[in-house]
């Protein structure tokens, strides 16, 4: 498991950053299907994104997150890992 | 014909010089526009090949007179190439990021192509954002280069200068200036990949074009002159500016071709320069716009477009239209909430198409015979074939006589018609419902004083606009989707934002209070102004006489299995509150199967804004229209009864007996000594600062508070004992109709400290706030504090510091007003396109996700109990009855 660069904190285990976990592709394909959203029409992640990082997802993958939601309790939402240019 | 082709996409790009030559129809070349004898001259600003604007006259180019004729362009041959100003900042990184020498893109040979394939790819996916994040970070990178890795040229850095003058620094040589020619040269070498690269398009935008070596003259149409009654003739700005381009052309010209020295001609390609500029824009900064010889501003290209008034605001977005009125409002209780009062002279105006049917047609016969003056009547008739029969100059019994099915009669307004209703600022969307309409006697539009809050209407003299749909789909709609009753629930959080108000609220309180006693008479006349039609009640008292209570009135109306428990707006006081049913203070408001059994109706039950009200549950358990039932009848009837009470407030209302006035005065003196002490204390140094406060500011909270709130506090305490419940004050506070108790103590006793922006009163000489002071008084009278109350009267010092205080509420509203305004507006404007999609989730117009289900429960806040999908308390209720 990677650990961020000044080794003091490990974000994965932080109480405010959700679940995330990267999909498989048939598991991606299903979500895309249920949608019915080509990949990039879902809302972006950069792949530089220290969670991305942390749960070693690459770009083209699509992120799974489980949040804490005020109005539902818990919310699942997608992110879909785009290149970082810079 | 072809079949009809789709819009795929719009593209904009610049110009070329070939192409402009090509659109033109002729070259201007000469700075006279009109001959002699008036007419245009060939060649001109209004050559005739410009399009025909004369009536009768024909173009030269097209063959069309000027109902046809579309325009056509021309063309100015510059001397010499100037810039374009808008498009300075994209020839800034152009020259930034390409070679002073050889024109390639600062990026060695692999890098370049590296990006550009990854650009490709990035066109194909069609991901935009990437791209010009892509873009940006070439950019960014070619410009820190400073030798050409393609021919080792060294690179100078570029300066700018608003608005349109580029510098290099050639370091031994200083400041060299670029003009627009030189420019121009560096911008023709860039390669077409390297165009893209930098996030241009080679195709339709090529860099060079940047800089206008030809300048297309838009057609007469886009600057039509205007002719005055004198007989003169006025021209367009447009014109003008294009006039004063071709004579410091052809100045320009005449100077090169003379070889006139340098600095002759550096001086007219400047002046050249800037007619161009303020032709494009007359509102850059940094360069005095061009004007009139009057002195009046022109207006450029620019101008047209922009701001408020411009074509996308003021023409594309902002139209006007027809069958609509706009008169002053006034207030009728009498009408439903779902009606609107309409003159009859606007009813008369206004008009609705009728399709002549055979069911209809003798109706339609009668408006017909009663033509444009009479009410109700009609104004033009439209025949199948679409000719229009103006009823004004027409035999009417003919017309009336002739009257066919298929025919369509443009009718006046009748009672009964759907008008939509708004007042601007239109905020909301229920700024504009759909009311009913009731054609009245008098000037004014008239609606139901319950749907003045949606609105935010009052009688001051507001004005309001009113709209007729007139097809018959937007009859139907306006009718399903915006009338006022179904609009009575607020999508913000689902509680009616309709509901009682003011009187209202007094009157209600007043019917269903445990004094009020009703006979006979009383319970008809109350009866009579709801419509209701039915047996009496059993009496609640039988001997002397038969008397009735307002709570067996009101539970006439409530549905048979209504039950409803909640506390009156009345008990929130501490001293009138109640635990439990047995309320002496009638403060619990208790309806068990459609029976008023116990508590006094007021705000908490009956008012807007108020949810889980009595009302509110009305609304959302028996239907909107039973709400509305409810609030056209019973309301009413709160109405007459505040009437046959009488509900009035005078100078004897407020006054205490002296001797209370003579103790609120030693608690004045009191607190007042206890500031003093404070102050005194303060000055032997001995005052102890709150933390992270200085000892100033503590004294000065610490006054403020021992002022205004400890003060008002315990004089109320000592004032309420000589207020009761049959005090109107008392009621309209208590009850939460208006006023506040507060509001009575400073009526009755005294107004307190007064501050502005949360500080006593400073402001004004140095160290006092009037001239009437000693300097640097700390003292409770120099600063504000006003030991009297309005009964009493405050002295002239005390209206000035009252007026201090007074202000800052009133800057304040006008500050914010503007302020929500505007972030209002940016908002609108982002979020308008977004739309929730069949599967819940909120998506914009091309399908990308924002939101994967609305507000991620994806509750409607309209159809919700404050954010929540249900309200479990309340059904508990419903099924097994109350816990108390």
């Amino acid at each position: 498991m990677l650990r961020s660069k000044s080794r003091k904190v490990n974000i994965l285990e932080h109480e405010w950053v959700p679940k995330h976990e990267v999909l498989s592709p048939e598991e991606a394909a299903e979500v895309l299907k249920e949608l019915s959203v080509k990949p990039i029409q879902l809302p972006w992640i950069k792949a530089s994104d220290p969670m991305v990082r942390a749960i070693g997802a690459r770009v083209g993958d699509i992120i799974k997150i489980y949040r804490k939601s005020h109005t539902a309790g818990e919310t699942i939402v997608y992110r879909y890992v785009v290149i970082d240019v810079e | 014909m072809s079949s009809p082709m789709k819009i795929k996409a719009v593209k904009f790009g610049i110009l070329s010089p070939d192409e402009i030559r090509k659109l033109s129809v002729t070259t201007i070349f000469s700075s006279e526009v009109y001959d002699n004898d008036g007419l245009p001259v060939d060649g001109g600003a209004m050559d005739r090949r410009l399009g025909a604007l004369e009536p009768g006259e024909k173009c030269p180019v097209c063959g069309n007179t000027r109902e046809n004729c579309p325009g056509h362009f021309a063309h100015i041959e510059l001397a010499k190439p100037v810039i374009h100003v808008n498009f300075v900042k994209h020839i800034l990184t152009y020259i930034k990021t390409t070679c002073r020498n050889c024109g390639r893109i600062l990026l060695n040979q692999e890098e370049a192509q590296r990006y550009l394939e990854l650009l490709s790819r990035l066109e194909k996916l069609d991901i935009k954002p990437l791209k010009k994040r892509l873009v940006e970070y070439v950019r960014r990178k070619a410009s820190k280069t400073s030798t050409c890795p393609h021919c080792s040229a060294k690179q100078y850095k570029v300066r700018f200068e608003k608005p349109y003058v580029f510098y290099e620094d050639r370091e031994e040589a200083g400041l060299v200036r670029l003009n627009p020619s030189d420019v121009r040269k560096r911008l023709e070498k860039i390669l077409d990949d390297d165009v893209r690269l930098l996030g241009g398009d080679p195709k339709d935008a090529r860099p060079e074009w940047m800089v206008l070596t030809v300048l297309i003259v838009p057609p007469k149409t886009v600057r039509p002159s205007i002719l005055l009654e004198t007989g003169i003739r006025s021209e367009d700005d447009l014109t003008h500016k294009l006039v004063d381009i071709v004579k410091i052309n052809n100045r320009l010209r005449e100077h090169v071709d003379s070889g006139a020295p340098n600095a002759i001609i550096e001086e007219e390609w400047d002046l050249l320069q800037y007619h161009a500029a303020t032709y494009f824009d007359n509102e850059i900064p940094g360069i005095a716009p061009a004007k009139h010889r009057s002195g009046k501003v022109l207006k450029g290209l620019a101008q047209r477009l922009k701001g408020k008034e411009g074509r996308f605001r003021g023409s594309l977005s902002g139209k006007r239209v027809d069958f609509s009125a706009r008169t002053v409002i006034s207030p009728d209780p009498n009408l439903s909430i779902n009606e609107v009062g309409v003159p009859i002279d606007i009813a008369k105006v206004l008009t609705i198409p009728e399709k002549v049917t055979s069911w209809n047609v003798d109706e339609l016969r009668k408006f017909v015979l009663n033509g444009p003056d009479k009410w109700p009547g009609a104004n033009y008739i439209v025949r199948p074939d679409g000719k229009r029969i103006d009823l004004r100059f027409v035999d009417r019994k003919a017309a009336a006589e002739s009257l066919a099915p298929g025919m369509i009669v443009e009718r006046h307004l009748i009672d009964g018609d759907i008008a939509l209703f708004n007042r601007q600022p239109s905020l909301h969307r229920i700024s504009v419902m759909a009311h009913i309409i009731r054609v009245l006697l008098g000037k004014t539009f008239r609606l139901n004083l319950l749907v003045c809050p949606p609105y935010n209407a009052d009688f001051d003299g507001d004005e309001m606009n009113l709209h007729i749909p007139q097809s018959p789909e937007a009859i139907a709609e306006a009718r399903v989707l915006m009338l006022v009753e179904k609009n009575v629930l607020t999508p913000r959080y689902g509680g009616p934002i309709i509901g009682g108000l003011q009187d209202y609220v007094s009157g209600a309180y007043l019917l269903t209070s445990k004094s009020t006693i009703l006979t006979r008479e009383d319970v008809i006349d109350l009866l009579g102004v709801t419509g209701y039609r039915g047996p009496l009640p059993e009496p609640a008292i039988l001997k002397p006489r038969h008397y009735w209570t307002g709570k067996q009135l009101i539970s006439l109306f409530l549905p048979m299995d209504f039950n409803y428990r909640r506390r009156a707006t009345l008990g929130k006081a501490a001293a009138l509150a109640c635990i439990d049913e047995d309320c002496p203070h009638d403060s619990i408001v208790i309806v068990k199967r459609g029976v008023l059994l116990e508590g006094v109706l007021d705000k908490a039950s009956i008012g807007r804004e108020e949810p889980e009200s009595m009302l509110h549950w009305i609304i959302k358990e028996y239907g909107e229209d039973v709400g509305r039932k409810f609030m056209d009848n019973v309301y009413r009837m709160f109405l007459r009864y505040a009437e046959k009470h009488g509900l009035t407030l005078s100078y004897s209302h407020i006054e205490v007996p002296f001797e209370v006035l003579v103790n609120v005065k030693k608690i004045i003196d009191s607190k007042k000594r206890e500031v003093l002490e404070l102050i005194e204390k303060y000055k032997r140094g001995e005052l102890e600062p709150k933390p992270g406060r200085t000892v100033e500011e503590t004294l000065e909270e610490e006054i403020i508070d021992l002022l205004s709130k400890r003060l008002l506090d315990e004089v109320a305490e000592a004032i309420t004992p000589y207020f009761d419940l049959r005090n109107p004050v008392i009621i309209m506070a208590r009850t939460g109709a208006r006023g506040n108790p507060v509001n009575l103590t400073q009526m009755a006793a005294l107004l307190g400290q007064q501050t502005v922006r949360g500080r006593r009163i400073v402001r004004g000489y140095s160290g006092r706030s009037l001239p009437h002071f000693k300097q640097w008084d700390l003292g409770p009278e120099c600063r504000g504090f006003i030991e009297h109350g309005f009964a009493e009267g405050l002295i002239p010092l005390e209206v000035f510091f009252h007026a201090a205080g007074g202000r800052e509420g009133l800057v304040d509203t006008a500050v914010r007003t503007s302020q929500s305004g505007y972030m209002q507006r940016r908002l609108i404007n982002a979020l308008q396109d977004l739309r929730v999609e069949y599967d819940g989730s909120v998506r914009m117009p091309t399908g990308e996700i924002v939101q994967f289900i609305y507000g991620e429960d994806g509750v409607d806040p309209m159809k919700s109990d404050h954010g929540r999908a249900v309200n479990i308390t309340r059904v508990i209720e419903k099924v097994i009855g109350w816990r108390t």
